[in-house]
């Protein structure tokens, strides 16, 4: 985590600004091909049914695990192979898509707007909304992740919902702590005492001095839990607490090739790749956000 | 120096204390000042001895929860502070007293340009349209100075240095027009030479405005080039006060006697500067008598016992010490 450090600490001092400094050289560093992991990945997720050569959960056991089209013995109809009912693997990959950025985007929002919205009022307010809020926060953390799906699968049933309930009440904690953090810092500085001075209201002074400060390393955070809510999707999946089958989920498709490692590698290895990929571009994709979202560091 | 007018601030027997685990801090405690109409008066005294936390009483910004205003009046144009709710000192800060701090590299939002904050500062004043509050915000640079305002509007923080900050600072201070200005050690931060111009910049705006400012500092050389009268404050009291010439040449309490010894000359060969032994007293223990009198090498059982009161020991010029009462001769 040691990335999600003020970005205040890291930034150098921008010696001589060039003289027409407005953003610029910005775009010329976006990491391209995290960039374009993500595109392709959105897309296909949205257009899942356009690309998708078969149903993701149509059988056909007579063409069960049949290996990728590149292996011997695999053939162009089922590019990626097939796995133990027969059905299509690149089909259930670009429908997995959905499910996990589904999940991944609407806990991220859920969660991470909580987090943000408490870790301010604890982080602004301090005393004792600051120690009520905190003490909340080392409740939740201290709960383990499985056991809190588990309890809600059981409670509220399998499916979309529920996991993106579980995944939100896992990660809020962890936005909150250290957007609180961050508020510490920039409350500490004169400009928000200043704003004080000429009359602000706290609400006004949260929106426009503190919000845009900590934003910065919010969206770090919104970019790099990307990563970890596909994982803990997966992780859920794998587990069978996660999306009901048939509906394809990369982790539930690694789960399911596990006891086949050795003769069917596919199985696990492809959709293991999809998650690895998706998850590396989102990180690098983060790092170049909180370079470009510093004012300071735009510029260079 | 102007001629000063009508009394603005008015500052009356003002307690702040500081409720922490040790117990209670007298951070101010009974102090009394006024400043008028154009006039500067001068807030001086070592670390900790109170004048910053009097500059936040008087806007009413003490740490909260622990800080509380105990005690005393703070009349702006006649008017007391200390009753009003807090809704109701939003419409006076930033509008009829403001307030520039010591270090410009925080006291701007490093994510927005000059001009931005500029815009917000007038906007808590005044709602306006986007174009006509950028164009009081360009005005506003214009007046104090700033080079060429129309680029420096599009600037970050970090693309300006530590004088232009501080000079953005104060057009934000005084976006609102203001009567009074506190300013507490506005030029420590900057080096020499931007210190006197933004000493001179700030005497300037003063001569056009007639704003009355209270300049917090440690830096009797400030005091001399910027301040009509001066106060000096030694653990949360102020022990003497006059015109800066009357008080510089003739400082009639030892602390006061002791702090000017302390300050190098360039005319005196000494061979080692006179620095006054030991410590304040703990601002939540403090004697009964003197809290000058474990330090003061004048010091007799009387100043022990007794807190002096204030003696008139010239025009306008008050000491509380046990010897200016008036039927003693002085130091």
């Amino acid at each position: 985590m040691s990335r999600i450090e003020s970005p205040i600490a890291l930034a150098p001092p921008a010696i001589g600004a060039a003289s027409d400094a407005r953003p610029r050289a910005d775009l010329a560093r976006l990491p391209w091909t995290a960039f374009v992991i993500i595109v392709v990945a959105v897309l296909v997720a949205v257009f899942a049914p356009l690309i998708a050569p078969y149903s993701p959960t149509e059988q056909s056991l007579p063409d069960k695990l049949l290996p990728p089209a590149w292996e011997e013995g695999g053939s162009t109809n089922h590019l990626l192979g097939t796995d133990l009912l027969g059905r299509d693997v690149l089909s259930r990959l670009v429908y997995g898509a959905r499910v996990s950025l589904t999940v991944a985007l609407s806990a991220l929002l859920a969660g991470g707007g909580v987090g943000l919205m408490l870790g301010i009022l604890s982080g602004y307010f301090g005393g004792r909304v600051d120690g009520l809020i905190m003490r909340v926060v080392d409740a939740t953390l201290t709960f383990p992740t499985i056991l809190i799906a588990l309890l809600l699968t059981v409670s509220l049933g399998q499916g979309l919902r529920t996991i993106v309930i579980a995944v939100t009440f896992i990660i809020w904690a962890r936005f909150a702590r250290i957007v609180r953090g961050e508020v510490l810092v920039v409350k500490a500085r004169d400009f928000v005492a200043l704003a004080r001075v000429h009359g602000c209201s706290d609400l006004r002074i949260m929106a426009v001095h503190v919000v845009p400060n900590v934003m910065n390393t919010f969206m770090v955070l919104l970019t790099l839990h990307v990563g970890f809510v596909i994982i803990v999707e997966a992780t859920l999946s794998f587990l069978g607490a996660g999306i009901a089958p048939p509906t394809p989920s990369w982790g539930q498709m690694v789960a399911d090739g596990r006891g086949h490692i050795a003769s069917a590698w596919w199985l696990s290895v492809v959709p293991g790749a999809a998650i690895m990929l998706v998850v590396l571009a989102f990180n690098l994709f983060g790092d170049w956000l909180r370079d470009w979202l510093d004012p300071r560091l735009r510029q260079m | 120096m102007i001629e000063p007018g009508a009394v603005l601030l008015d500052v009356r027997d003002l307690h702040t204390y500081l409720h922490t685990r040790w117990g209670v801090v007298k951070a101010v405690d009974g102090v009394s000042f006024s400043v008028r109409e154009g006039e500067t008066l001068g807030l001086v005294g070592e670390s900790g001895s109170g004048k910053t936390m009097t500059a936040l009483s008087v806007l009413r910004l003490v740490p909260q929860p622990a800080g509380r205003i105990v005690k005393g009046q703070i009349l702006l144009e006649g008017d007391d502070l200390v009753t009003k709710s807090e809704y109701q000192m939003r419409r006076v800060r930033g509008r009829r007293i403001s307030m520039i701090l010591q270090d410009p590299q925080t006291s701007l939002n490093p994510v927005f340009t000059a001009g931005d904050q500029l815009v917000e500062a007038l906007r808590v004043q005044h709602a306006d349209s986007r174009a006509n509050l950028w164009q009081r915000a360009e005005d506003a640079l214009r007046r104090v100075r700033v080079a060429a305002p129309e680029q420096r509007m599009r600037d970050y923080p970090h693309q300006m240095s530590g004088g232009m900050k501080q000079r953005v600072v104060g057009a934000i201070a005084l976006a609102g027009e203001p009567r009074v200005l506190i300013a507490d050690e506005p030029t420590t931060a900057l080096d020499a030479t931007i210190q006197l111009q933004y000493l001179t910049l700030l005497k300037d705006i003063q001569s056009r405005t007639r704003l009355a400012m209270l300049f917090i500092t440690h830096d009797f050389g400030i005091v001399a080039r910027m301040c009509d009268r001066v106060a000096v404050m030694y653990a949360g009291r102020i022990v003497e006060s006059g015109p800066v010439r009357a008080l510089f040449r003739t400082p009639r309490h030892p602390y006061t006697e002791a702090l000017m010894a302390s300050v190098p000359r360039m005319d005196a060969n000494v061979a080692r500067l006179p620095s006054i032994e030991g410590q304040p007293p703990a601002l939540h223990r403090l004697p009964a008598g003197c809290r000058f009198a474990a330090r003061c090498r004048y010091a007799e059982d009387r100043c022990r016992r007794e807190y002096p009161p204030t003696f008139v020991v010239g025009p306008a010029h008050e000491a509380a010490c046990w010897r200016a009462e008036p039927s003693r001769s002085g130091p």
